[in-house]
């Protein structure tokens, strides 16, 4: 079979911003976008390297804090073209901390103003106590299933749509029933597990956006055997919504 | 002292009762540690050889026992907690055993396995003479956060030790502890021979992403470097002298890097009555420890169980064994002793697992890992979390020839006594010697 198209899926700061299994996301994404037909080009930028010709997918995942301050100065100097990407609807999913970059700004413990890349009208503040634990959520997508870890909680801007509404677990901020963010096609969220082999509807929705853009054409899925992710995730909602 | 002595006779008295019941090591020492918290002060204040903590992610209870055993086979008297059981209740159980009413041990040197967190709880009340710092790899992030908290725990440890810190200098988050030392602590080096480094795959791939590490000073004599001969034999050299060729009684790398690290220890620990002789026939004794390169006869055919817990660790099992025609099964669970998250899961590489296929998942998270193995182009045959089915199942459907579980904790321990039932085989925390 001839490729239908070749895609490009960016994955930001490997090194630096992967640390719960985030990897998982690109390896899945990866996999289901030759699955489907294509051909998938998997370009690591790592901070200070020039960006890329092409860039149809972009993945960034979760690091811990002396990994977000050696982004930082990268983030910066792509801040307009991430900016333009998103708004030229280059699909995108940025986990955890990436995700908290990807908004207005992160407000450490001690009150000090990390501006970030304002894509996703979010403001994440630091907080003593962590968010750790299974989480549900109802999205577009579907019921979908992960794992939280952060201590940053999350408020959304008027008018901003969350990812989801957390049916088990924490959420942006323990509060107000919001997961995530998403804009365009630029989807933010605390969930790890990692939340893209597991949940592959969410993974088709990026890899269709991409497709397009890639070969201007709308995505020509193929069937694709998708029993054990839906009995990883069906069972594991069931565990999680189990009143304990 | 009428404190003291209360609170040995009553966990004494409960760790009998949870020996009769074939339980848990940590509860006599919660009930004894209850009643007088300095217990454990009084009881080493004895112990003028070395009181030595080894702590790290990878290797501890490994290392503990070949280190003990280096030690004993010198004529030594050395106290130490064989259980794995590495928490501070778990070293109040085992003193438990061996001390009189009075509180004191009778013992020359402490070798003790404690965990990051519980190292430093024990280093507030008794200050450890000696520490073997061995990793930090990304493990229970759900219980400590971060690999940087980890690490932050390990430099707060060796900065409570008052004489000399062994460090590990392939492990750069390690490695650069040493110089947040205080003056006066004497600091030593364990690692694989930087002119062979090349040659042996890399044992810490979740701790070299950043580069601005601590340069670690070129070896001095003092020094244990590891030089492998193959899957089993290897030497240590510590500048002119040459401890081996040793012959582990468990195979891999691992083991290797962890009788290095006990080597440089005792060296450290015992000064000029350190004899390579005795050093060599005390590491081809130690028997591996329950869960870490057991084999277990199942019906004339060996059965190996592994005890993979994060990236660092699977990887390491995977690049020993991955390659060998076994028959493998891999059982996940998510209990807190596993780690909630099954994320790392994905940061490990299966592809050596893509020839021969994995027989049999199992586990609570069976599935993830079929799910896993599947983005890995791995043929899994069979997926059935329930443990018992599974393995009963994996041993009659495949009667023939050498097997493997990869297993989680939990999984590990519900296995293990299920075999155990079935095999007659030695209580977990006895030696399956």
């Amino acid at each position: 079979m001839t490729a239908k198209g070749q895609i490009t899926l960016v994955h930001l700061y490997p090194r630096e911003m992967s640390i719960y299994g985030d990897l998982g996301n690109t390896r899945c994404l990866a996999a289901r976008i030759r699955r489907h037909g294509y051909d998938c080009v998997v370009h690591d930028h790592h901070p200070g390297m020039p960006w890329p010709e092409q860039a149809h997918l972009l993945m960034g995942g979760g690091g811990q804090d002396s990994g977000q301050s050696r982004v930082q100065d990268d983030l910066e100097v792509n801040a307009d073209r991430l900016r333009g990407l998103a708004a030229d609807g280059v699909p995108m999913v940025m986990i955890c901390g990436m995700y908290q970059m990807f908004g207005h700004a992160f407000i450490t413990h001690d009150g000090v103003e990390l501006p970030g890349l304002g894509i996703l009208d979010v403001t994440t503040r630091g907080q003593s106590t962590r968010m750790i634990g299974g989480i549900v959520l109802d999205t577009d997508f579907g019921q979908v299933v992960g794992f939280e870890n952060h201590s940053g909680a999350t408020v959304l801007g008027a008018g901003q749509a969350p990812f989801g509404r957390v049916v088990v677990g924490h959420g942006n901020n323990g509060t107000d029933g919001t997961e995530g963010a998403r804009t365009h096609n630029v989807i933010g969220s605390y969930l790890h597990g990692p939340i893209l082999p597991a949940n592959p509807a969410v993974a088709d929705a990026l890899i269709a956006a991409a497709a397009e853009l890639a070969t201007g054409r709308p995505f020509e899925p193929e069937p694709l055997d998708d029993s054990l992710a839906e009995q990883a995730r069906t069972r594991q909602i069931a565990r999680l919504r189990k009143p304990s | 002292m009428l404190r003291t002595s209360a609170a040995i006779l009553a966990g004494k008295a409960v760790r009998l009762a949870a020996r009769r019941r074939g339980g848990g090591s940590a509860l006599p020492g919660l009930v004894a540690e209850r009643i007088d918290p300095r217990l454990l002060a009084t009881a080493l204040r004895g112990v003028s050889g070395g009181i030595v903590v080894v702590s790290g992610t990878n290797g501890k209870t490994t290392t503990t026992k070949m280190l003990a055993a280096i030690i004993q086979a010198h004529g030594r008297r050395v106290f130490t907690n064989p259980t794995g059981s590495n928490f501070t209740r778990g070293v109040i159980s085992a003193m438990l055993g061996e001390v009189g009413v009075t509180g004191r041990l009778a013992a020359d040197v402490a070798v003790l396995e404690l965990d990051e967190w519980h190292a430093l709880q024990f280093a507030k009340v008794v200050a450890p003479t000696h520490a073997l710092l061995l990793n930090v790899a990304r493990d229970q992030l759900d219980r400590f956060a971060e690999i940087d908290t980890t690490a932050r725990l390990l430099t707060t440890l060796g900065q409570a030790t008052t004489q000399l810190v062994v460090l590990n200098r392939d492990d750069s988050f390690v490695a650069r502890i040493a110089p947040a030392l205080p003056d006066g602590i004497q600091v030593r080096y364990f690692g694989v021979d930087p002119d062979i480094a090349d040659q042996v795959p890399s044992l810490h791939e979740a701790d070299v992403r950043f580069e601005d590490g601590y340069a670690v000073p070129p070896p001095t004599p003092r020094d244990g470097l590891l030089h492998p001969f193959d899957a089993r034999v290897f030497s240590v050299r510590c500048g002119e002298t040459v401890v081996g060729p040793i012959t582990l009684r468990q195979r891999g790398l691992a083991a290797m890097i962890n009788a290095t690290a006990a080597v440089t220890m005792a060296r450290a620990v015992l000064g000029s009555a350190f004899s390579p002789r005795l050093a060599t026939d005390a590491l081809a004794r130690v028997a591996p420890p329950f869960g870490r390169g057991e084999v277990i006869d199942v019906d004339g055919q060996p059965l190996e169980l592994v005890l993979v817990k994060n990236p660092a660790g699977f990887t390491v099992a995977l690049s020993t064994y991955g390659n060998e025609p076994v028959t493998t099964m891999v059982a996940i669970n998510d209990d807190y002793a596993d780690g909630q998250d099954v994320s790392w899961l994905y940061d490990v590489s299966f592809e050596s697992l893509r020839g021969p296929g994995v027989a049999m998942t199992s586990g609570v998270r069976a599935y993830d890992m079929a799910l896993r193995l599947d983005y890995d182009e791995v043929p899994v045959r069979e997926v059935q979390p329930d443990l018992e089915a599974a393995l009963e199942r994996f041993l009659t459907a495949y009667p023939a020839g050498p097997k493997r579980i990869f297993c989680t904790y939990t999984a590990m321990m519900t296995l293990r006594r299920m075999l155990a039932a079935r095999y007659d085989l030695p209580d977990i925390g006895e030696d399956a010697s």
